[in-house]
């Protein structure tokens, strides 16, 4: 679905991707893990186009991507959400959907009137059940900056699924969250993943990412430093090393 | 009777002209530039029916659609530049219309007169209204007829998925493109209707003034364009139309008695209606109760 050939992005001296080649297959969560500043962002920025490359390749389902602009990765089959919510806030929730479903629209060339000033009946049919999906079908009229925060971020969700991607980039979705909350994340990104679209997952939150990934890359300086299952990667020395300290220093730090 | 009726034709003509605001705001774009499309659009209008005979309609429509190229020409560079950057290229756009018109010649011999724009002496005899008969109520009817096309066509885009995007952008670029919003299309498109509501409303202020210079066209102007949807609020275009009656019928007109001191207290009741109404005259809350009062469901 998504393969990344050793890219890199270098800011200045930082190297903030260095060499990453990843592949994820269609129908998988892949969770991306690592410390704060290891690249993880970057990465996703990378792939969406917010950021050009330095070096590498970045395919998705074998076509070349790298020098695409944003707006036509993620109006061709990428969907994301944001680490720091980035709603329409003056927007209506349904007014969000119906902006991000506009690039679906676009690939099944619904015909230009239809598409930018009918209510077309196809396009509301899809946002009804982003809504339901995420939930907030009571709340359509409302003004986005009006939601409670765990209702913005099933929104932006919801947003990012409205668009029908065939890959949804996921940065920190249960940041900020509670207990409850993080569990119906969890069963709406399994969901996700059962409708046919990859995921791929960047969290904090370990209990989340290695309940529901199905495959991990740990990252630690812009470097991949493990990959596998979330298993293998728990086993992993290196990334015990990344996320705790090797055992000499952390003695250090605490005398 | 004459002078009510004056009024409404330069409320109706500055109506469109906020409108043409109104537009580019809704993506985040603060333009000065409307005034320059007015000019282009009503030497445009002019020169065509007096030195070409055009009928008055569809001078009119080439004026704007002049206009309208010339606002999507400034429409690409100006996707380069953000915040009072763009304020300042857009104001120096206004500027070097202005300034063209001021050496622009072009003058033909009509009997023993001889009409078409002269520099700095302005373009006059734009008589088609006289020539044709047609009233002061006549030119108001059709002013405001134009404007109530203007005003269906926004607000029947307004709540079309077009409107939404042209907020989402205004609202957050890169949000935007991540939902797969074409920024270029969407500001380039905006600029250019935009320009085009302006150059109607400067090819109507041509007609009905029957003369125009370059002083007509001045940054006082664009600032003017800009203060109706700024000071009647982004949420509506009724916000513009209100904001054009506040300020054209209130504050110039029903401050007339005050002399030299209108202009003091016009400035320190824009400033005290900014302060009580931070986003505009009728802000979302009122456009939402007002809703409810006439009891219409939101699509």
């Amino acid at each position: 679905m998504l393969e990344l050939q050793n890219l890199s992005k270098y800011f200045g001296g930082v190297r903030a991707v260095d060499s990453l080649s990843l592949k994820i297959e269609p129908g998988q969560i892949f969770g991306l893990i690592g410390p704060n500043g290891s690249g993880k962002s970057t990465t996703v920025n990378l792939i969406t186009g917010l950021l050009g490359v330095t070096n590498g390749s970045i395919r998705l389902s074998g076509e070349e991507i790298t020098r695409l602009p944003t707006h036509v990765r993620l109006s061709s089959g990428i969907a994301r959400t944001f680490q720091n919510i980035r709603l329409f806030g003056q927007l209506t929730v349904w007014q969000n959907l119906w902006v991000a479903e506009n690039s679906r629209a676009q690939r099944e060339r619904t015909s230009f009137l239809a598409r930018w000033l009918g209510g077309e009946s196809g396009a509301r049919a899809r946002i009804t059940k982003a809504l339901e999906f995420s939930g907030l079908s009571h709340k359509a009229n409302e003004l986005a900056a009006n939601l409670a925060f765990g209702e913005q971020r099933r929104l932006e969700l919801a947003r990012a699924m409205a668009a029908e991607p065939k890959l949804l980039l996921l940065d920190e979705p249960a940041a900020g969250m509670n207990a409850e909350e993080i569990g119906a994340l969890d069963e709406r990104i399994r969901q996700i993943r059962d409708s046919g679209i990859t995921v791929l997952l960047i969290e904090h939150h370990m209990e989340l990412i290695m309940a529901i990934a199905d495959r991990i890359a740990v990252l630690n300086f812009g470097q991949k430093i493990a990959e596998g299952t979330p298993a293998e990667v728990q086993a992993n020395p290196a990334v015990r090393e990344a996320y705790l300290g090797t055992a000499e220093t952390s003695t250090r730090g605490t005398a | 009777m004459d002078f009510y009726l004056g009024l409404l034709q330069i409320m109706g003509v500055h109506t469109l002209l906020g409108l043409s605001a109104y537009v580019v705001l809704l993506t985040g774009q603060v333009s000065l530039a409307q005034a320059g499309f007015m000019a282009i659009g009503a030497y445009v209008a002019a020169m065509l029916t007096v030195l070409s005979g055009w009928p008055l309609i569809a001078a009119l429509i080439a004026g704007a659609l002049v206009a309208g190229f010339m606002a999507c020409l400034v429409g690409f560079p100006a996707l380069r530049v953000h915040g009072l950057m763009l304020v300042v290229a857009t104001l120096a756009f206004t500027e070097i219309v202005r300034l063209f018109f001021f050496n622009f010649d072009y003058q033909i011999a009509r009997g023993s007169i001889r009409v078409g724009p002269l520099g700095g002496e302005g373009f006059r005899q734009i008589r088609y209204f006289p020539e044709n008969g047609w009233t002061t109520l006549h030119v108001a009817i059709f002013i405001w007829s134009v404007v109530a096309l203007v005003m269906a066509a926004l607000w029947w885009m307004d709540r079309s998925r077009a409107g939404a995007v042209l907020r989402a952008v205004g609202e957050d670029e890169i949000a935007a493109q991540s939902c797969g919003i074409n920024l270029t299309a969407v500001k380039v498109s905006a600029m250019t209707a935009g320009g085009a509501i302006a150059g109607l409303a400067g090819g109507i202020y041509a007609h009905y003034t029957t003369h125009i210079e370059q002083t007509n066209f001045t940054i006082m102007v664009a600032t003017f364009a800009i203060a109706y949807p700024i000071l009647g609020g982004l949420s509506s275009i009724f916000g513009t139309v209100a904001a054009v009656v506040f300020i054209q019928g209130f504050l110039i007109e029903g401050l007339r008695f005050l002399g030299d001191w209108r202009n003091l207290l016009f400035g320190a009741l824009i400033v005290l209606v900014m302060n009580i109404r931070p986003s505009g005259l009728l802000d979302a809350r009122t456009m939402a109760t007002l809703r409810r009062l006439f009891g219409r469901r939101e699509g």
